[in-house]
């Protein structure tokens, strides 16, 4: 710093606590929730301090679900969780990659015209097109599958726009090394596009694993089935209404779980999660 | 190994003619630097010959095919590129292998042409390592070798040292003058520094402005400067040209500075001629002992360069650059009479800037 | 921007892109168009018939007292995230800047709740302001508060403002810490050789340097409130009470999905997407502006 000011820094690192504490509250609370028997919830004011019931109330969740609300178990839920996750980022990846490579690497005509394209959907997030969407992928009979959980959502502006960015910085130089060396198109993308783009997949993978994990509107919609459920629609569909009716230990332990995943990826990953972050919004 | 000659050979990108209708001949075995300033069009050339660009009309020959339709992986040529273009996710050994692997050579033969080459260029500890692990000159040594496993007919370099420090420079122009020696292949190498197209070539081509403004070995350039441009731009620090009238059977510059038209001149000078005198051959006299033109020079800065020491001054009203050695320099402000050395005096028509010629 | 050298082929480049373009033609652009489509259109209750009515749908729209009340929702909605957003992330950025030790630590500790569904971020925040059991609603009812979101819209804004910006506060912090540290020190130095004091600095060279970053976030945050929501929305106040919470995204897919309205649903999502295309159109001025830097 440019000064030596203790104060200062006594104010700085206060600051950084209480904002530290504030937003891990919620999920302390969470934690104790879900390690207490429904009855020692409601009990006015809850304990704040971790209960015996961790085993049971995951265990419950994890195998069988909720008693009041939905009664699938959160363990399969997870599964397809994590189908829809990997399914979305990986796809996104994959078709973004080679479409931007087309974009970038060939002259043909309609290049423009499908870059425009493909920017376009930036303008079209599925909140703005529900029921349309909804009746497309309801006509092509993909409700209650996986196909119709991750297809939709597969295609990606930002994704495309990050490998194009990406790019335009390999060197001319090192395509015209390849060229001369006999490498075509695709020898090109295999031996040295796709090797070098490692980071950005990385980064990429982070931002889209965590938006697949977390999508909410598109499988509230397309889900009927129970075993289709997400995690995340599980947890809505165990509240049943009514404060003192809901199995809050349950609800709260299924939450842990639904939010631990995506957490880990964050935590473990930060250095591909801050540079997908700063990258995409490019 | 191949010669390569180009015919009638023009670049356009849109409305913008970048090379204007060129011949090249390149002999077997030669070894050719293509120099000029940035924008000339010396790298387009090159990327013609390597089939990067296409050549808008005229005919490339490579060993005597027509190449113009032909891939660049398929004209049998390398090139070293100013950056190296090294693929920075493979080590050392799988850069310079990797065209060869492309072309299903046997393993056997990869491993023998890569120890080869990494002999050679000294490279051997490094074989391993990834490209950002190597020092700039060892870079450039991968990307010789890259261009040496594969035993072209003929090697194309783009600026290859313009991104070494000066002295890692001097080194590398050593080390290409003697792998040519030793591997005689034909050469082109495009450069914008005069000295690395001295020490290397055979023949140089001076290009400016999309046009070939003299072919030569270099000494032959330097002696016998077909323009103003070449004069000005091979040579260093550059030759002093004055422009000047016609007078009588002379040429007049500044202020009564008069330098005598040999005879075979006289018919074509015009009315403005320029005249050119390197610096190196402007030589200190003492006053009324000098047979032709004696310049009245005064000195306004000197620059020592240990060796040698550049004076800056004038002479009659016209600036003057002169190299003396390095321990005779006189102060700024000192007042000397030179005159150049005999035969070394070069006159040029002023409007065109083409040499004048008996 | 262009690649000087590019490869050739009639077909390859066509069977690179055509999953992608596939896929946005099928799923964007046709229920797009759709959207479009049944906004001029009245159907009746059963889907079977449908009649073509123009602007009606859009002028019935701009009629309907609930659909204004929505976009005032919508606006103190956004606003108020917005505004809470940046400050917080704001402070808590400049604190991280000006610390020697433990910025990492203080980082990874804020940057998590990202990894939150908003749904699941709603369901956390209803449980703690839950009206009844709730342990933040217990606090409350200590300090003489009465609370119920349940009934009292205010509050219910309150509590979806809130769940939002905590989901939304990681985000916004790692931007503006990024625009801290990209600041040069020299400059900071420079101004503290001047004489001006770490307050001054802030007002007068830091936050000035920082509004490209500030702009940036301004922009995505008002996208998010719009239209990354709905499940915090969904999963605690379901638009209620009365509407109080009903931002344009909820209601679209409320009279959508549950009221069956096809035409007053598609008119409301091409409102939607001319907002989007707004905004799009904003942040991309923004981008050919920063280039220029």
């Amino acid at each position: 710093m440019v000064e030596n000011r203790p104060v200062l820094r006594f104010i700085h690192h206060l600051t950084l606590i209480a904002g530290v504490v504030a937003v891990a509250f919620p999920l302390y609370v969470t934690f104790i929730a879900s390690t207490h028997s429904l009855e020692s919830i409601l009990s006015v004011p809850m304990p704040l301090l971790p209960g015996d019931q961790l085993w049971a109330n995951y265990s419950q969740v994890l195998t069988a679900g909720s008693t009041r609300g939905a009664q699938a178990p959160v363990g399969a839920m997870m599964w397809n969780s994590l189908v829809m996750a990997l399914a979305i980022a990986l796809g996104k990846i994959a078709i973004s990659l080679i479409s931007a490579f087309a974009i970038i690497y060939f002259r043909f005509p309609l290049r423009n015209f499908f870059f425009w394209m493909i920017f376009v959907t930036l303008m079209l997030p599925v909140e703005v097109r529900i029921i349309p969407t909804f009746k497309v992928v309801s006509d092509l009979g993909m409700l209650d599958s996986y196909v119709g959980l991750t297809l939709p959502l597969i295609a990606s502006a930002t994704a495309t726009f990050l490998f194009r960015q990406f790019f335009m910085t390999i060197p001319d130089e090192l395509v015209e090394a390849a060229r001369i060396d006999g490498a075509g198109p695709l020898r090109f993308f295999w031996d040295v596009v796709v090797p070098l783009s490692k980071t950005s997949m990385a980064a990429l993978f982070v931002i889209q694993f965590i938006y697949g994990w977390n999508q909410y509107l598109w499988p509230l919609l397309i889900t009927t089935d129970e075993k289709m459920y997400t995690v995340v629609i599980g947890i809505k569909r165990m509240i049943v209404g009514g404060d003192a009716l809901t199995e809050w230990n349950l609800v709260m332990a299924t939450a842990m779980l639904a939010l631990i995943p995506p957490a880990l990826v964050v935590i473990l990953m930060q250095k591909w999660f801050v540079k997908g972050l700063v990258e995409t919004e490019k | 190994m191949a010669d390569i000659s180009l015919h009638a050979v023009t670049k356009r990108f849109g409305d913008n003619e970048v090379l204007h209708p060129l011949d090249v001949a390149i002999g077997d075995g030669e070894f050719v630097v293509m120099v000029g300033p940035s924008g000339c069009g010396k790298s387009t050339l090159l990327r013609i010959i390597a089939g990067l660009e296409e050549a808008t009309t005229g005919e490339v020959r490579i060993g005597g095919r027509r190449v113009n339709e032909v891939e660049p992986k398929d004209r049998n040529i390398a090139m070293v590129f100013q950056n190296y273009a090294l693929y920075p996710h493979m080590s050392v050994r799988d850069n310079m292998a990797y065209g060869l692997k492309i072309r299903k050579l046997p393993s056997a033969e990869i491993d023998a042409r890569v120890e080869r080459a990494a002999g050679i260029l000294e490279l051997g500890p490094y074989l391993a390592r990834k490209p950002r692990e190597l020092s700039g000159g060892q870079r450039q040594r991968v990307a010789m070798g890259r261009a040496i496993v594969r035993e072209p007919a003929a090697f194309l370099f783009d600026e290859p040292l313009s991104n070494l420090d000066a002295k890692l420079r001097v080194q590398m122009r050593l080390e290409i003058q003697k792998l040519h020696r030793s591997l005689g292949t034909t050469s082109v190498f495009v450069t914008h520094d005069q000295v690395e197209a001295m020490t290397l070539a055979d023949r140089m081509l001076v290009m400016n402005a999309g046009t070939v403004e003299q072919v030569g070995a270099p000494l032959t350039v330097y002696d016998d400067p077909a323009s103003t441009f070449v004069a000005g731009f091979i040579g260093s620090p550059a030759m002093n040209l004055v422009p000047g009238r016609r007078v009588g059977d002379g040429v007049e510059v500044g202020s009564g500075l008069e330098f005598p038209l040999p005879e075979a001149l006289r018919s074509t000078a015009r009315a403005a001629v320029t005249v050119g005198v390197r610096p190196e051959h402007l030589v200190v006299s003492s006053a009324g002992s000098v047979a032709g033109p004696a310049l009245a020079f005064r000195v306004d800065s000197v620059e020592s360069l240990g060796a040698d020491s550049l004076l800056h001054g004038s002479a009659a009203g016209a600036s003057f650059v002169v190299r003396v050695d390095g321990h005779q320099a006189p102060q700024p402000g000192a007042s000397l009479t030179l005159s150049p050395k005999p035969g070394r005096v070069y006159f040029f028509d002023t409007p065109s800037g083409r040499r004048l010629a008996g | 921007m262009e690649k000087r050298v590019v490869f050739r082929s009639s077909w390859l480049p066509y069977l690179l892109v055509a999953p992608q373009i596939a896929i946005t033609v099928v799923f964007f652009f046709w229920p797009a168009f759709q959207a479009v489509f049944y906004s001029f259109f009245l159907q009746d209750a059963f889907g079977t018939q449908s009649q073509f009515v123009g602007l009606a749908n859009f002028a019935e729209l701009f009629r309907s007292e609930s659909y204004l009340n929505s976009i005032r929702v919508t606006a103190v909605f956004s606003t108020l995230v917005t505004v809470m957003g940046l400050a917080v992330a704001l402070a808590l950025a400049v604190a991280a800047d000006g610390i020697l030790r433990g910025a990492l630590a203080y980082k990874t500790l804020l940057i998590w709740p990202y990894a939150v569904a908003s749904a699941v971020a709603g369901v956390l925040f209803a449980f703690l302001f839950a009206p009844s059991v709730g342990i933040i609603s217990y606090v409350l009812r200590g300090m003489g508060v009465d609370w119920n979101w349940v009934l009292r819209g205010e509050q219910a804004m309150l509590l979806v403002v809130i769940a939002t910006v905590w989901k939304q506060i990681s985000y916004n912090f790692l931007f503006f810490l990024a625009g801290l540290q990209a600041i040069p020190r020299s400059l900071i130095e420079a101004a503290a050789i001047d004489g001006a004091g770490p307050v001054r600095r802030f007002w007068t060279i830091v936050f000035p340097l920082l509004s490209p970053t500030t702009f940036f976030l301004l922009v995505v945050n008002i996208v998010h409130a719009f239209f990354d929501t709905f499940g915090v929305i969904d999963a605690t106040t379901q638009g209620g009470p009365a509407g109080a919470t009903q931002i344009l995204v909820y209601k679209v897919y409320y009279d959508g999905v549950k009221a069956a309205d096809l035409g007053g649903s598609s008119a409301q999502s091409v409102v939607l997407m001319a907002i989007v295309i707004a905004l799009t159109v904003v942040q991309f001025r923004y981008i050919e502006r920063r280039v220029q830097y």
